[in-house]
């Protein structure tokens, strides 16, 4: 990493950051507020998660929020399809920093069983960055509480002085994925007109 | 089926309209395209077939004895809400050229939602449809996925099992297989920057009455969802508001289309089973339950079930009811901002039923339990004295508690009542099905009506209501778990002795040429499938009849002239799930 | 009177907190009475005299499943031997209905099939636990595993089990499903008899000429054998261990740009 040692500038002199990296990553873990946000089946087991018996509040978690702008974790529960990818980037991208996403059961990985599906997306990190996946279809509260856990040791090994989020180089959102005769990023513009038309001169050379 | 209806010397209802049946066999009546309105209006206001069940569309494109000029044919399930029973099925013939075929909305308003769908993924036009557009994929969508020379980005082969699973199989990402790296293709010649998205559809508005006290203030449309937490999922409606009165309402959907269809279309007979516990996820047992049903008419005698798996069946599926409406009723009760207590003691005692789900099947949801001719696994004493602790002594109480407290409850009543009125004859012609239809005032339950699997045995009551309202919907369900729970008393206590399966295991399917419907009461309403079979290990056209997806054309007209909170509890009792109405 | 409503549900919502305290109360010295000790941490079920819901603290309290819990297959070989159960006939890739598994069949010098499979694969991601493999497997030699912690921070290849990864030895099935395995062993002595009984001609297809399967696997248990309760990074190669997880936050999704 070629900023590995770059402070920010009000942390210069400040020789304690170590044990503000712990305060920091410790307060955050316990307090990452997951986004009510449910797509699909693994929505009920997270729902369940939440519920009496595995009770999310245990990892200061009880608060989800609607709003993205209030959540730090996104927990993308269950099969992102081509017409919902467009607008679950967009909530990223009202999420604020710093923000997780945890990818939970197959679907939401690996577009699971209904990969084949037309109208389906391959795995959610075809669009977004994932912090940890959890698979089973759907995962049981037990394993979505695993997974939780392993975020919360990511969190816990983030410095303050590496993290991508203070700085200003840091581009700050993701390109919507826009709905045409496919989902396409209008990032790939170019590459998608270069296959579309060379199929078309391609055709006209055999015919 | 209709096998009762058709004999070959004379057609049914050849008289009356004059040139109106073609032709009919043993699945069904052919119809002449262009009197279907006729021979419709006549069957419904005069033989009482007043209940569109299901519209569906079939693509015979390479089907044996099936030309281009029959390429694709349009079901319609009719049944009779009076009398019950079995109903008939009509079919119109349309060619490859000009798909074309005149809407029934007009007879049947609840062929709205049903036409479209069949619209989106076939491509057929249905003349006179107020607002034929698209409903599961976006406007601007290439193609229509559900016919048979449409091919998915990730296409491998017709029909499962893939060859290059086996013995030679060494794994592929699936994504390396497309230029795209990705589940994704684009038409020709398509460029990127030349494109337009289509513009959001507006609701058609409703003007309020001349006369009324009604003050008019700017229209303004309100989006809500796909990410809304009252959307039960990622369901969108699109409010015309005047003031904070709905004038018009367009529901949204297919943000969690799967294409269930398609991919029925490629698995096995029996692979289908695990998929279908994904429709309706809150019930899967239900789901298995009508998916067996429905092939087990095509397998005739093989498929007939033991007597102790008719039960297991019974017992998983009225537990599922129970789940099901405790998860409705508590989460009603979350739209009317009661936030997450009530639903948590809601569904309490679904964590234990789940837990008896997952010592029979192995997973709490997704039970994947019932097959062809019996259920997967025996349940022990165990799991028996468990499932009647639990029926016998905590589920009574549980009710009694939801009694105590909602039902004279005062915020419930003041939301409630009066809220979301649904008259008996619009329930009916919109093809409301389940509590939504009960509630109405219309004692139509499956069970009843067209008893399937071992319900005739049993005690029940079908529980109906006549508030037409919201709390009527709410007091239906309640009134259902107590049924059920009776229902469970009776069937554990009975449950004999004796093999789970009608003969061995096996993992191909070997169903005879010919078409079945098959339909539960399902929690949420009639589900039915509908299976085309060409004889093969695979379906050739799997259809889901989903009510959650069909109780929905009463969305827009219980909503006008109610306020825009009101919308969200309205919504919330017809209690949709969203894998179920997207597919 | 207006309001009681309101009263009335507050109530209910002490009534339910009070009623866990007291239910807790009643189970002093410990809640734990009827718990399982393993090492992953107590197992314990809801007390069927318990009023409310249990709370499972996971992860010290864990939930004592159901023999028939299902969640992503495992393979099983032999511990006494080293050698596979599976004898890549191919059912289980058939009749998987989303088409996950992946089997690559053994080969001789000749170009024979030997019925062993040399590379098996499992798509996690893909998966959808129907547990159809486990259930129509002839051989006994493909199962559903307890195991659900299996979160990583990286689902391709981390998510893409081969043999090594799914391999369990049998005794670690015997301890997940106890009265299937003893109903399944019950099952091969009787056949076992049965064919001893019928004639020396014996032995048949298979079995007792198979070569003995690569001798490393006994040397090495597979992990899932080792740690149930471990996870899937853990086990990873020690690269994995060192490296921090990948840093989330890096705007580009790399599975697009590629």
């Amino acid at each position: 990493m070629a900023n590995e040692n770059q402070v920010p500038e009000e942390l210069q002199q400040n020789v304690f950051v170590t044990s503000i990296d712990f305060l920091y990553n410790w307060s955050r873990k316990n307090s990452m507020w997951p986004m009510l946000f449910g797509l699909a089946c693994c929505a009920i087991e997270m729902i369940c998660t939440a519920a009496g018996r595995y009770d999310l509040s245990r990892f200061g978690m009880e608060v989800m929020r609607p709003s993205p702008r209030q959540a730090d974790l996104m927990i993308v529960s269950g099969t992102v399809t081509k017409k919902m990818a467009p607008i679950i980037v967009r909530l990223y991208n009202q999420m604020a920093e710093p923000r997780y996403v945890l990818s939970m059961g197959a679907c939401a990985t690996g577009g699971g069983p209904f990969k084949e599906g037309y109208n389906v997306v391959s795995g959610i990190d075809k669009y977004l960055p994932v912090d940890v996946y959890v698979p089973g279809c759907p995962p049981t509260p037990e394993a979505l509480l695993y997974g939780i856990l392993k975020l919360h040791e990511k969190v816990q090994r983030q410095s303050i002085r590496t993290v991508p989020w203070y700085r200003k180089d840091t581009p700050r959102g993701i390109t919507i994925p826009v709905l045409g005769p496919d989902i396409f990023l209008p990032d790939r513009a170019d590459e998608i007109r270069q296959i579309t038309m060379r199929q078309e001169t391609s055709e006209e050379i055999a015919s | 089926m209709t096998e009762s209806v058709v004999t070959t010397s004379s057609l049914p209802f050849a008289d009356a309209v004059p040139g109106a049946v073609l032709d009919a066999d043993q699945w069904g009546i052919i119809v002449n395209p262009d009197k279907l309105v006729e021979l419709a209006q006549y069957l419904r206001d005069h033989e009482g077939f007043d209940y569109l069940s299901s519209l569906t569309a079939v693509d015979y494109l390479g089907f044996k004895d099936r030309t281009a000029d029959d390429r694709f044919e349009i079901v319609y399930h009719l049944f009779d809400t009076k009398k019950g029973g079995d109903g008939i099925v009509l079919k119109v013939r349309l060619p490859e050229s000009k798909p074309e075929v005149d809407s029934l909305v007009k007879v049947y308003p609840g062929a709205d939602l049903q036409e479209r769908e069949a619209y989106d993924l076939y491509g057929i036009k249905f003349k006179g449809h107020p607002r034929l557009r698209r409903i599961l994929l976006w406007e601007g969508f290439h193609g229509h996925p559900m016919r048979k020379d449409w091919k998915e980005p990730y296409y491998e082969a017709e029909h499962k099992p893939y060859k290059s699973r086996w013995p030679v199989g060494h794994y592929q990402w699936a994504e390396d297989r497309v230029p795209w790296g990705d589940n994704i293709n684009y038409p020709k010649g398509f460029d990127p920057d030349a494109f337009e998205p289509a513009p959001l559809p507006m609701p058609i508005i409703h003007e309020p009455p001349e006369g009324s006290d009604h003050i008019h203030t700017e229209r303004i449309v309100v989006n809500m969802g796909p990410q809304h937490p009252s959307t039960h999922g990622v369901f969108r409606m699109i409010v015309a508001l005047d003031g904070e009165t709905i004038v018009g309402l367009e529901p949204e959907v297919g943000y969690l289309h799967r294409n269930h269809e398609k991919l029925g279309e490629r698995n096995t007979w029996l692979g289908n089973i695990p998929f279908t516990d994904r429709l309706d996820y809150l019930s899967s047992m239900s789901n298995n339950f009508g998916y067996v049903l429905a092939v087990e008419k095509l397998l005739g005698d093989k498929g007939k079930p033991p007597e102790r798996a008719e039960y297991l069946r019974v017992i998983m599926a009225e537990f599922t009811r129970i789940v099901n409406h405790m998860w409705a009723i508590g989460f009603l009760l979350n739209d009317l901002g009661a936030f997450f207590t009530p639903a948590l003691y809601a569904i309490e005692e679904r964590e234990l039923i789940l837990d008896l789900f997952e010592a029979a099947a192995g997973s709490r949801m997704m039970c994947n339990y019932m097959r062809f001719g019996g259920v997967v696994r025996d349940v022990d004493e165990d799991w028996l004295r468990k499932a009647r602790d639990i029926v016998f002594n905590r589920l009574d109480r549980k009710v009694d508690e939801f009694d105590e407290y909602l039902t004279g409850n005062e915020i419930l009543m003041a939301r409630c009542v009066g809220v979301g009125l649904l008259s008996a004859e619009d329930a009916i012609a919109l093809s409301a099905c389940g509590p939504m239809l009960r509630a109405s005032g219309v004692p139509y339950d499956l069970r009843r009506a067209r008893p399937y699997s071992i319900y005739d045995r049993f005690e029940f009551d079908v529980v109906t209501d006549d508030g037409c309202d919201v709390y009527a919907r709410y007091k239906v369900r309640l009134g259902e778990i107590r049924q059920s729970i009776r229902i469970l008393k009776q069937a554990l206590d009975q449950i004999p002795e004796g093999p789970i399966m009608n003969g061995k295991p096996a993992y191909v399917t070997r169903v005879q040429k010919g078409e079945a419907y098959g339909a539960v009461e399902g929690p949420k309403g009639e589900l039915g499938f509908y299976v085309v079979s060409d004889g093969s290990d695979n379906p050739w056209r799997y259809h889901v009849r989903a009510p959650s997806y069909i109780n929905l054309n009463t969305l827009e007209h219980m909503t006008i002239g109610y306020k825009v909170a009101d919308s969200v509890v309205i919504l919330g009792a017809i209690d949709i799930v969203l894998g179920e109405t997207d597919r | 009177m207006f309001g009681k409503g309101i009263i009335k549900g507050l109530g209910i919502t002490l009534r339910h907190t009070a009623a866990t305290f007291i239910d807790d109360m009643a189970r002093v010295p410990s809640r734990y009475t009827n718990a399982i000790e393993t090492p992953q941490g107590k197992l314990l079920r809801q007390p069927p005299d318990s009023k409310g819901l249990f709370t499972i603290q996971y992860p010290e309290e864990k939930r004592e499943l159901p023999e028939n819990f299902r969640y992503i297959p495992m393979l099983l070989y032999d511990e006494k031997t080293g050698k596979d159960r599976c004898t890549a006939c191919g059912i289980c890739a058939k009749v998987c209905p989303p088409q996950c598994i992946w089997i690559v069949r053994d080969m001789n010098e000749q170009g024979k099939p030997i019925p062993r499979p040399s590379e098996f694969y499992i798509d996690a991601s893909i998966c959808m636990s129907c547990g159809f493999c486990a259930e129509f497997c002839p051989f006994d030699a493909i199962k559903m595993n307890h195991d659900y912690e299996m979160a990583t921070y990286d689902r391709f290849p981390g998510l893409v089990f081969d043999k090594e990864e799914l391999s369990v030895p049998t005794s670690y099935y015997a301890s997940l499903y106890p009265s299937a395995w003893a109903a399944e062993e019950a099952a091969r002595a009787a056949k076992a008899a049965k064919k001893a009984a019928r004639g020396k001609k014996g032995g048949g297809a298979g079995g007792a000429r198979r070569k003995a399967a690569p001798a490393k696997r006994t040397a090495a248990p597979a992990r899932k054998a080792d740690a149930p309760a471990s996870s899937k990074a853990e086990a990873a190669p020690p690269q994995d261990e060192s490296k921090a997880p990948p840093d989330a936050s890096s705007p580009a999704p790399g599975g697009s740009q590629s």
